[in-house]
Order: C-alpha cells, then sequence, then structure tokens
C-alpha cells in the first residue's frame, strides 16, 4: 500500500540529496574531525561547510552554531546556560503550548526553586503579548517563545518580542523546531539570543539538531567534555548527520519561496476540500499566521484515534491532538490551551505536509477521510442528538 | 502505536451490532463526550428473557468501540442473570487482550451493561455514590475501590488506566494511592478468611506463626509455649517457664496467642491450654 504521508511536524523523509551526501561519511571518510591528519581533516572541511550552510539559511554566522544531537539537547543547553550564567535570578517565562523538551523543563524547574510564568494564548493560539509583557522583572532570568506550534503551525511575534526583551536586557531563547526551513528566518534582524534547531524537521536526518548562540550570550555546556563545538558541547560529532543537516539546510534555502507557496496551495486545497465536505469541522487556530503546511482540523463528535485507524486502512498518516493517541488520557495541552472545547479537541487532527507531498494525495485525503467522519458519527451517539 | 491484538482490530474496523433498538427493554448510557469515551447500550429479551438483540453506539477511539462490539457479542443470547455476571476482564479476554492504558474501555463496557440491566428492572438511576476524588474526571471513591479490588490493581498508574482516575492534573495521586492501600489492606485479610486449610496445612501454620511470631514475645517476658494438639478447631497448648505460674497467663493466651493465630491462621481457631 502507498504511503500518503501528511505528518511532517512529526518527522519528514530524508531528502535523496541529504542521503547521498551523507553516505561516504559513515564507512568511507570516517576520519575523526579532531585528528591532525589528512584524513580527518577532510571530515572536519565538511562540518565547516555544513555550519556555514545552517548559518546562511537563518541568517547567522558560522561561529554563532553549536551541533547537537537534538532539539531537545538544544532546549535544555539554552536554558541551563542562561539559568547558570544569572544564578540570582529565579524568574523564568514561557508559553502554555510549548513542546514537551520546554514544558517539562519548566515545570521541573517550578518544583527546583524557580517561579515559572506561563503565559496563555487565545482562542486561536494567539500569545498574550500583554501578560507576558506584564510579568516581566528584573529576576527573569529567560524567557523561551517557540517560534511556531508543532499542533496548530501558529506563528508567533518573535521579533516583536525580541525587541522588548532586548530592551529590559533580558536573554531570549526561542524554540524554533517548526520554523526552520518552513518560513524564512534572518537573524540579523531578529533580537533572538538563542535559537533550537532540529534537523529531521526538514529533511535532514534524525539525531542532529544545532543551537543558534548570539555572539556575546553568556553561555555554558551543557555537555562538558572535549574541545569540540570549541568546548561548548563536548562528544565527538556525528559527522554524517552534521553534514547531512548542512545539506538540508542549503536545500531549503534554495527552495523556501517556491516550496512555500506549492505547499500552502496543497495545504489550502486539503483544508478546503475537507470543510466543504463534512459539517461540524473548523480549523483549530488562527489561520492568518501560520505555518505554510499545517492545518489542525476538528471534527466534532468523534474520536481522534478511531480516525487515525481508519485512515491509516488507506495508508495515510496523520496524527491527533486527542486523548487516546498520546497515552495520556487528556486531548493536547496545547488544544486546552487554546480553549478547544473538548468535544471538538478530541477529534481533532494535525495534518502537516511537506514539498513531497502531490496533489493526486490530497485529492486522495479529501475523498476518503469524508465517509471515514461520517461512518464514526452514525456510531456516535450523540451525533443525532446534535443534529 | 498501539498494539491492538487482530480481534480488536476486526471489531474496530467491522463492529457488530452497532444502532439503537427503538423499542428496547434496557438501555445504558455510560461516559461523556468530556471525557473522550462514552456507550449507549440497547437490549431487548425474548419470551424466555434471554437477551434476543442487542445494538451499541459508541463515541471513543479504537478499543471503545472494539469493546462495545465485542460486549455485544458475549451478552447475546444470555439471559440478565448470566449477563450480570460479564466483568470487564471477560471482554478484553473475548479481544485477546487490550493494552494496559486501555483497560478503561472495557470498564465502559461493563458499566452500561450494567446499567441497562438495572433500568430494564426498574432500578431507580444509582445516584452517584461515594465522594469525587478525581475532579478532572469525575470518578468517586467507591469506583476507584471497586476497580481496585476486582482487578487487584496496585498501582496508582494501573487505576488510571482501568477507570481514568488521575490522568488528568494528577492532584488526587495522593488520595488514590490511600484507597488503594486500604483497599488492598482489607482485600488481603478478606481472602485470608476464605482460604480453607487442610488439617495439616492447619497444623503446619500453627506451628509456623508459634514459632515466628508468638514464642520471641513470650521469651522476651521469660515465657515459652509448646504445641500438644490441634483437634478441629481447638488447639492445645501448655505454658512454660514464667507464663505457667503468671497469674495472667489466660489473658496472654486468649488475648495474645489466641487472636494471633485468629489474624494469622484461622478466624475460628479456640486456644486451650493443656494443664501439666
Amino acid at each position: 500500500m502507498k504511503v500518503i504521508y501528511v505528518d511532517n511536524n512529526a518527522t519528514t523523509q530524508v531528502a535523496p540529496e541529504v542521503l547521498e551526501e551523507m553516505l561516504p561519511y559513515f564507512n568511507e571518510y570516517y576520519g575523526n574531525p579532531s585528528s591532525m591528519h589528512t584524513f580527518g581533516g577532510m571530515v572536519e572541511r565538511k562540518i565547516v561547510e555544513a555550519r556555514e550552510r545552517l548559518a546562511e539559511l537563518i541568517g547567522a554566522s558560522p561561529d554563532e552554531i553549536i551541533f547537537t544531537s537534538s532539539g531537545t539537547e538544544s532546549d535544555s543547553t539554552a536554558i541551563r546556560a542562561a539559568i547558570l550564567s544569572n544564578p540570582d535570578k529565579k524568574h523564568i517565562l514561557t508559553s502554555r503550548v510549548e513542546h514537551p523538551a520546554i514544558k517539562n523543563l519548566f515545570e521541573y524547574l517550578s518544583k527546583n526553586g524557580y517561579r515559572v510564568t506561563f503565559v496563555p494564548v487565545d482562542r486561536k493560539g494567539r500569545l498574550d503579548l500583554d501578560y507576558l509583557y506584564k510579568n516581566l522583572s528584573e529576576d527573569t532570568a529567560i524567557v523561551s517563545i517557540m517560534w511556531a506550534n508543532n499542533e496548530s503551525g501558529v506563528i508567533f511575534p518573535i521579533e516583536e518580542i525580541g525587541g522588548v526583551l532586548r530592551e529590559k536586557n533580558i536573554v531570549f531563547h526561542t524554540d524554533a523546531v517548526q520554523a526552520v526551513g518552513k518560513i524564512p528566518i534572518d537573524l540579523k534582524n531578529v533580537d533572538v539570543d538563542m535559537l533550537s534547531i532540529s534537523g529531521h524537521k526538514f529533511h535532514g536526518p534524525k539525531g542532529v539538531g544545532a543551537l543558534y548562540l548570539r555572539k556575546g550570550t553568556k553561555y555554558s555546556p551543557f555537555l562538558i567534555g572535549g574541545h569540540q563545538e570549541k568546548g561548548r558541547r563536548g562528544g565527538t560529532e556525528n559527522v554524517a548527520s552534521i553534514i547531512g543537516l548542512g545539506k538540508a539546510s542549503e536545500l531549503a534555502a534554495a527552495n523556501l519561496s517556491d516550496k512555500r507557496i506549492r505547499v500552502k496551495q496543497l495545504r489550502d486545497k486539503l483544508e478546503t476540500g475537507l470543510l466543504n465536505r463534512i459539517p461540524n469541522a473548523m480549523v483549530n487556530g488562527d489561520r492568518e499566521n501560520r505555518l505554510p503546511n499545517t492545518t489542525s482540523i476538528a471534527f466534532e463528535y468523534v474520536e481522534g484515534e478511531s480516525i487515525l485507524l481508519l485512515m491509516d486502512e488507506f495508508g495515510i498518516c496523520a496524527s491527533s491532538g486527542s486523548a487516546c493517541t498520546s497515552g495520556s488520557l487528556e486531548p493536547s495541552h496545547v488544544l486546552r490551551a487554546m480553549g478547544v472545547p473538548f468535544t471538538a479537541a478530541h477529534g481533532s487532527i494535525r495534518f502537516s505536509l511537506s514539498m513531497y507531498n502531490t496533489e493526486e494525495e490530497i485529492n486522495f485525503i479529501i475523498e476518503k477521510l469524508p465517509p471515514i467522519i461520517e461512518r464514526l458519527r452514525e456510531m456516535s451517539p450523540f451525533w443525532k442528538k446534535a443534529q | 502505536m498501539w498494539e491492538y491484538t487482530k480481534t480488536v482490530k476486526d471489531h474496530f474496523i467491522n463492529p457488530r451490532n452497532v444502532g439503537v433498538i427503538e423499542d428496547a427493554d434496557g438501555v445504558g448510557e455510560v461516559g461523556s463526550l468530556a471525557c473522550g469515551d462514552a456507550l449507549t447500550l440497547y437490549f431487548k429479551l425474548d419470551e424466555n428473557k434471554k437477551i434476543k438483540d442487542v445494538k451499541f453506539q459508541t463515541f471513543g477511539c479504537a478499543s471503545a468501540i472494539a469493546s462495545s462490539s465485542a460486549l455485544t457479542e458475549i451478552i447475546k443470547g444470555l439471559s440478565l442473570e448470566e449477563a450480570e455476571k460479564i466483568t470487564n476482564d471477560d471482554i478484553a479476554e473475548f479481544l485477546g487482550g487490550l493494552p494496559k492504558q486501555k483497560m478503561h474501555c472495557s470498564v465502559l463496557g461493563r458499566d452500561a451493561l450494567e446499567k441497562a440491566i438495572a433500568n430494564y428492572r426498574g432500578e431507580a438511576e444509582k445516584k452517584v455514590e461515594g465522594e469525587i476524588v478525581c475532579e478532572c474526571f469525575g470518578i468517586t471513591d467507591l469506583e476507584i475501590k471497586r476497580a481496585v479490588r476486582e482487578n487487584s490493581l496496585n498501582s496508582i498508574e494501573d487505576v488510571t488506566n482501568y477507570v481514568k482516575a488521575g490522568g488528568g492534573c494528577e492532584n488526587c495521586h495522593g488520595k488514590i494511592q490511600e484507597i488503594i492501600d486500604t483497599t488492598l489492606g482489607r482485600e488481603i485479610k478478606a481472602k485470608k478468611k476464605v482460604i480453607r486449610l487442610t488439617n495439616i496445612q492447619k497444623i503446619r501454620l500453627i506451628e509456623e506463626t508459634l514459632e515466628r511470631e508468638i514464642k520471641p514475645a513470650l521469651k522476651k517476658d521469660g515465657g515459652n509455649i509448646e504445641l500438644v494438639d490441634v483437634d478441629g478447631n481447638n488447639v492445645f497448648v501448655k505454658l512454660h517457664g514464667t507464663c505457667a505460674t503468671c497469674s495472667a497467663s489466660q489473658i496472654t493466651l486468649k488475648h495474645y496467642v489466641e487472636s494471633k493465630l485468629r489474624e494469622l491462621v484461622a478466624p475460628e481457631l479456640l486456644v486451650e491450654e493443656v494443664q501439666q
């Protein structure tokens, strides 16, 4: 059965060009980039190139890039660096809709001596900026706000927040895992001190990420060890994956605008197609200010896991904000923070597209999903009552 | 991804007996939209008071739908007395097992069946009894106790898997732990009571208890005890050392030795002293 993959906010296909560039670095050029010999030096040069390619994608300078193992490691490194460099400050601030990499870290810190502010969002998933600004103080060690939300796709006003925080001299981190490679980012014009990146979210391999660290930002390493990454992250480099991340960055930079337009057209087609054919369905989140590849649609009176598994019968891969899929009993914290009613949250499906999706695939989903929803609604004790 | 058995998948993809019985004899509704799963069960009886037709409507995940479908297949053709005995475990077993985190789906089925039978018998809808422990899912202490007792649950996680309690804000975790502890504590004692011991087992257990529990305590006061005979529930013992001459020896015998043996061996035991 053909797989129709519309779950690209979970992970993406490694681009063929990326894989091709990585492969020789497993068993052909396997030298250690730290070595003195030419064999290792060759590898070192490829890492330099990868660093330049990633820096170029986000408008940074290469020495502001630290390669890590994942977005999560980048997040943990950034937050710990900020609180360790400001030992007297005991307040940290984030949003209520962060990825668990930030959410759970902040909850951990709240139990370990830190006062944490979680900034709410409105019904459309937009950040309450007044609330954010009101809660800043002399005591604030770091603010961490994601660039774009993984579930709703809503993009936060990072540029504006960065300006305010710069004036107040508060360290600003952003988890940009969902934004990098999907929307233009130019850190020359945005006051962000630290930014997290994950390779596998934009057609790079899994197991590699990066932390952007603005020149002059106080820092202390999370992994203490060798001199790799200029002593900012110990451990022998994940060479092939770093090279892959570099190549993925180059590809993303090259087709960012074309890709965005095409992916957005497909996303809009899917969204409109489904909303037109399925009653009692609505988009979760701000449709104006959203990642071009993401749509989260709530189908009332049905449950997400059932939808996913029936779509799976046709090879369609998406994900759900429903409780049942995660192993927890409550719908996603993002949808709850947005105030999506439980009736709709349980039946929310996230479709996230990539440049590899085709119009045929979108047509296929538009054809297959309405009968699935209808069938589950027929089975639901609430559907007839609601009519 | 959940590891569902083939039977679960089959009952999810091809659910049996979906629908409504307009002139049903019994209807049971459980769950809610907010909770993420809900089930309405309808049944119709034949002239012999056996379940002739049964239908369901379910809102929920794959295992909730499969559990509902399985339940209808299980109870078709049964009398209400037989159907009453169906447990959530029977439903899970019919499906070849459910992932632990999904056991609450089978409990949902059992609850709907109970309600439908009560509805047929004209029993007034039971009011929520007990005290709400889990505010997020509206689960009472009685419901938690029942799940703990019937399924021998011994962790908060298990309780959440079976009745959802504790799966939200987690503020009630302390209370749930207390309920588990007290329910299981009582349960262990209650089970001891129903164990039927053979005479040999009984004698061995009495000897063990004397050696392990009672003698060390008496020895602290310079006394000792010897088992002479066991006849039915009568335990004959001899007291030695200080115990033999102690004026309080009858109190020791009844209040300490007998109650200890009753607690740890069998509640119907009588302890008697054999004079020297």
